[in-house]
């Protein structure tokens, strides 16, 4: 055999080892991602957002508080192969939204959980802003990672429940 | 003026504008260090959250709102509304973080306090 053949034979195998790696550990990473998004969504699911400017009359005292959650969420080399390929084509890119979404779901749990920490019982106002961010070298071969933040207005009750001085 | 009243709502409850003191920003720029950059790389063979990457931004974003509460802090404000984020690719491999807002005094609404509407207040 030649040294071009062998060559050539290590590049296709490495870049069928990495797509493989990619698909098969990517598809788990991106299940029990899942999993525990939906298994702390419904955890928190009592602190609800509410996207107003203006709370709820019956909030009572609070004092309010500027809380956020961020999360940087890479593409696997499967699905940016993927990507690539589609972008011969054009339209949609299934596996891009899901990386999307799981970057917003997580970046409200992290909100959530900021929120809680601090006994607050509202978030008003949530704002997202998602950038691709850190990606990219100087061939402009994007890496395929996004950062969402998410960030809003905590309310946190100044008496605890049942301790107003109103009885509320 | 230890404390300082930020709100990404574009009044606060139960207090009132005083002064509007105009806008006020901080921004920070960083760039990732090539250890992260091999873990991530690393990393993002199989997908999943960068936590350095994660890590690296949120320490940006902290400075940017540390700079925007200095600023506000010399302007003579005890708060900061309508508070928004950004972040920005500039470069490869860095990135900026934006915060910005409305530099503010606030002052304790008594009228609303007096009827027991709310009882917001400036200070933690």
């Amino acid at each position: 055999m030649s040294p071009g053949i062998i060559d050539l034979a290590f590049g296709v195998g490495s870049f069928l080892f990495f797509l493989a790696l990619g698909c098969c550990v990517g598809v788990l990473v991106e299940r029990e991602h899942y999993a525990s998004i939906r298994r702390r969504e419904a955890e928190l699911r009592g602190l609800p957002i509410i996207q107003s400017r203006f709370p709820p009359q019956a909030l009572g005292p609070c004092r309010q508080m500027f809380v956020q959650g961020s999360v940087v969420i890479g593409m696997d080399y499967f699905k940016r192969t993927l990507a690539k390929l589609r972008n011969l084509i054009g339209g949609r890119i299934g596996s891009c939204a899901t990386l999307v979404e799981r970057a917003r779901r997580e970046a409200v749990l992290r909100l959530k959980e900021e929120a809680r920490a601090h006994k607050a019982v509202c978030v008003l106002n949530v704002k997202f802003s998602t950038a691709n961010v850190l990606s990219g070298d100087k061939n402009n071969n994007g890496r395929g990672c996004v950062e969402v933040v998410a960030y809003g207005t905590a309310f946190i009750p100044k008496y605890p429940s049942g301790q107003h001085p109103a009885g509320i | 003026m230890t404390n300082m009243l930020l709100s990404n709502l574009e009044f606060v409850p139960g207090c009132q504008v005083e002064k509007h003191l105009g806008l006020v920003q901080g921004s920070s720029v960083r760039a990732k260090h090539l250890g992260r950059d091999l873990m991530a790389s690393l990393k993002n063979m199989v997908g999943g959250e960068l936590k350095g990457y994660t890590e690296l931004l949120q320490e940006s974003r902290d400075e940017a709102m540390k700079r925007m509460i200095q600023e506000a802090r010399g302007v003579g404000a005890n708060a900061v509304i309508n508070i928004r984020l950004g972040t920005a690719s500039i470069t490869a491999g860095a990135a900026e973080v934006l915060a910005y807002g409305t530099a503010v005094v606030l002052v304790e609404d008594r009228e609303a306090a007096n009827v027991g509407v709310s009882q917001f207040t400036v200070s933690e």
